[in-house]
């Protein structure tokens, strides 16, 4: 299940709609993303969200089919929110289901670090000092390479 | 061709998106960003590292070899800073 909104949404519930009705699922995975105030408290701050609405949807949809086809997974679950949110304030939900542990966990990683350098979204941070858009960083290209290394190495 | 601009690439060039005739000379994404270039101090501005630039055809990410036709949606970004 793919959700791209504005509203903000409920861990538990949809916790529980992944896993209703499915007594083969072992375990649910979960990572979520909240804004972190970049100020350090020093002031308010805030940032919105833009993204590329065609888009987004179809990115979505094809890292959650490269998932389906790594691991064995019962469910999955992608909320991504958009517009503007406030520190502390959720902004993506990875959900996953499996009948193991390993494929649950793994995938619910995998999911999080190729959406973040796939899904067409940007921030657009406000300090006291201004706005400014959020730079890409190496490092969450480098997490991305990763899976595709664990790839490599499982085919050589 | 419909052209879409996305966070600080709108900003600079001014406009989120436009309708464009390419000219014939035009075949391919790298053409596209090299001719938008030569359209105005704003888009060789925001164009002048395109390098980090992505491109998206039809919603899907391009190559600078990926080749365009007329009916197609190109969108052109910074890198992705989402999740």
């Amino acid at each position: 299940m793919i959700r791209v909104q504005r509203e903000d949404f409920d861990v538990g519930a949809e916790m529980r709609a992944l896993s209703a009705g499915d007594t083969g699922i072992g375990g649910l995975a979960s990572f979520v993303g909240l804004v972190r105030d970049m100020t350090g408290g020093t002031g308010p701050s805030a940032m919105t969200l833009e993204h590329y609405e065609g888009m987004t949807q179809k990115q979505l949809a094809e890292v959650e089919a490269e998932a389906r086809r790594r691991w064995e997974l019962s469910g999955v679950t992608l909320i991504h929110r958009f517009g503007r949110l406030e520190p502390g304030d959720q902004i993506v939900l990875v959900l996953t289901a499996s009948p193991h542990r390993q494929a649950a966990l793994e995938s619910c990683a995998f999911l999080i670090d190729w959406l973040k350098t796939r899904a067409p979204f940007w921030k657009l941070e406000e300090t006291p000092q201004g706005s400014h858009w959020v730079e890409a960083r190496s490092s969450d290209d480098a997490a991305a390479a990763r899976w595709t290394q664990d790839t490599d190495k499982l085919r050589s | 061709m419909k052209l879409l601009y996305f966070a600080w690439l709108r900003q600079k060039i001014g406009v989120e998106s436009e309708q464009v005739t390419l000219p014939d000379a035009v075949t391919d994404v790298a053409g596209l960003v090299t001719w938008l270039k030569s359209r105005g101090d704003n888009y060789a501005n925001a164009l002048l590292n395109d390098k980090v630039i992505k491109v998206a055809v039809n919603q899907a990410y391009a190559r600078p070899n990926t080749p365009l036709k007329d009916s197609d949606e190109v969108a052109l970004f910074p890198p992705v800073t989402g999740g």
